[in-house]
């Protein structure tokens, strides 16, 4: 069973130095415990660009689909055998990146 | 058997097989919704039969076959339907832990309790999972208690099961490490089943209704049977039932709330009341340095062990509020514990606590009413009637309005 972790950021600062490392202690133990899929950091809103090609040629809009003040800037993919050990692992994930994140499960 | 007869025998395996046989459905099946249902099926079949064939011997057993052979039916037609559905539901069956432990803490019931009380599901969907897979109550019941929309607690039970399945929350009793943290949610559900019952906050409500206070105290006895070694559940056990004890004193024949130094002492529960004092008493013989409700439940103890309000121990209770103040520091207990000082010290002592919590408890109708009563009890009429106003105003059960009025008026 596999599970997003998307951390949430509430305001513009990057990682700090000290947060880059409790993030590499978390991936290390995530990968030497079978628990790591995959994992990314995001660039900020303002460099996404919105593609729709529904109406037959693709459209390109700048930013977000959604202006929010919350944002996610980064995601694990964990591979966890129910909610409980995925909240465990989001607990921790949390606490090293320093930020709120948000567990939901891949269908 | 007389019909009446097959009808009380259907009543309490109702009340005391519901749980059991949902629960082991869950198990068996992996999914809360077929094992709901099924169970359901299974109890209407029993309301059918039971009077043409007779009581089963053994109803618990017959109740869990026949669901069981209703939740195979069901998988059966819907495998017909959809055969990928069929592998989804297979593949979230649960494989049997040999190192599970057996005995209580193996019952599949308490597994089912974490389970509707995991802490990923919001604190009203917990309640009303709890009350319809633990209680065995409807929806219709639930939403009458809470005084909700059926299609509101349908909902919530609906989006609550789909959570449990999709992100898949485990059907298991936690590890031992988590295991404090994650009985103190239960626990939680169950105080906020009985405080409801207790005080209604909705107006023109029935002061106290029982169905939700028995509703708590039975699944108190639940956890109680399923972990008797764990003193908070003994706590809330016994504090529960030193609440109930009180329960007819606690309304007036014309509809009012009647607070504790009021009371007629006579009409307490005197088998409640000594159920609940063999609890504490236990606990106090434990050792064990007590969590919230140990405590809440030995403040109870005093309170009833007096025959008349003018026996309390108020010392004792104040003792008792300066341990709990250390594990919860919340306003509302500092509001409590001031009571207890104006019992010991004089009202003007527990006036100058009162006034450093005023910012927080502002909106509390129970601040209000207790500074009314301080301030009457020193001559301070005009003072009090302003406070009298204020917990009127903000009070939302019928009945506590009618005795906070009625102090109002008696005021020179």
């Amino acid at each position: 069973m596999q599970y997003l972790v998307s951390v949430i950021n509430d305001n513009a600062n990057l990682a700090t130095p000290e947060e880059d490392a409790a993030i590499d202690v978390f991936n290390d133990r995530l990968q030497a415990e079978g628990y790591w899929v995959f994992a990314g950091g995001l660039g900020a809103p303002g460099t996404a660009t919105v593609i729709d090609s529904r109406g037959g040629e693709a459209m390109f809009t700048d930013g977000p689909f959604v202006e929010t003040k919350e944002y996610i800037v980064g995601f694990w993919i964990i591979e966890a055998p129910d909610l409980d050990v995925a909240l465990k692992l989001a607990a921790e994930g949390s606490k090293a990146c320093n930020r709120k994140v948000e567990v939901r499960p891949f269908l | 058997m007389t019909e009446t007869g097959v009808q009380q025998a259907v009543t309490r395996a109702h009340r005391e097989e519901w749980a059991r046989v949902v629960a082991a459905l869950a198990k068996r099946f992996g999914d809360l919704d077929v094992a709901e249902e099924a169970a359901a099926e299974a109890f209407a079949t029993a309301v059918e039969r039971w009077p043409a064939d007779g009581v089963p011997p053994n109803p618990g057993a017959w109740l869990t076959t026949t669901a069981h052979r209703k939740a195979i039916d069901r998988i059966r037609r819907e495998n017909k339907r959809d055969e990928k559905h069929r592998e989804a539901q297979m593949s979230y069956e649960y494989d049997e832990d040999p190192s599970e432990p057996s005995g209580p803490i193996g019952d599949e019931r308490l597994r089912l309790i974490f389970t509707c009380c995991h802490p990923a599901l919001a604190t009203e969907a917990r309640v009303a999972l709890t009350l319809r897979m633990l209680g065995g109550l409807t929806v219709a019941e639930i939403a009458r208690a809470f005084l909700v929309q059926e299609s509101a607690i349908g909902q919530r039970i609906t989006r609550a099961k789909a959570k449990i399945k999709t992100a898949r929350i485990p059907y298991r009793v936690p590890l031992a490490e988590d295991l404090p943290a994650r009985v103190s949610g239960v626990l939680t559900v169950l105080f906020l089943v009985f405080n409801e019952g207790y005080l209604a906050t909705g107006p023109d409500t029935d002061p106290v209704r029982h169905e939700l206070t028995a509703e708590a105290i039975r699944l108190a006895r639940l956890m109680r049977a399923l972990m008797p070694a764990d003193g908070e559940v003994a706590g809330l056990l016994a504090l529960m039932l030193l609440t109930e004890a009180r329960r007819t004193a606690r309304v007036s024949s014309s509809g009012e709330l009647v607070a504790l130094g009021e009371q007629d002492r006579g009409s307490w529960d005197t088998a409640l009341i000594a159920e609940g004092h063999q609890l504490v008493r236990e606990r106090l013989a434990s050792g064990v340095a007590p969590g919230r409700y140990q405590i809440l439940a030995a403040i109870n103890a005093v309170h009833t062990s007096a025959r008349d309000v003018r026996d309390t121990d108020w010392s004792q209770i104040l003792a008792l509020y300066d341990q709990l103040v250390r594990l919860d520091p919340s306003p509302i207990v500092a509001l409590n514990r001031a009571i207890a000082i104006a019992e010991l010290d004089g009202p003007q002592a527990a006036l100058a606590t009162l006034d450093r919590l005023e910012e927080k408890l502002a909106g509390y109708h129970a601040f209000h009413a207790a500074r009314a009563d301080l301030l009457r009890r020193i001559g301070l009429s005009r003072e009090s009637r302003t406070a009298y106003d204020k917990a009127i105003e903000l009070a939302g059960n019928t009945a506590e309005v009618a005795s906070l009025t009625r102090r109002r008026e008696q005021l020179g």
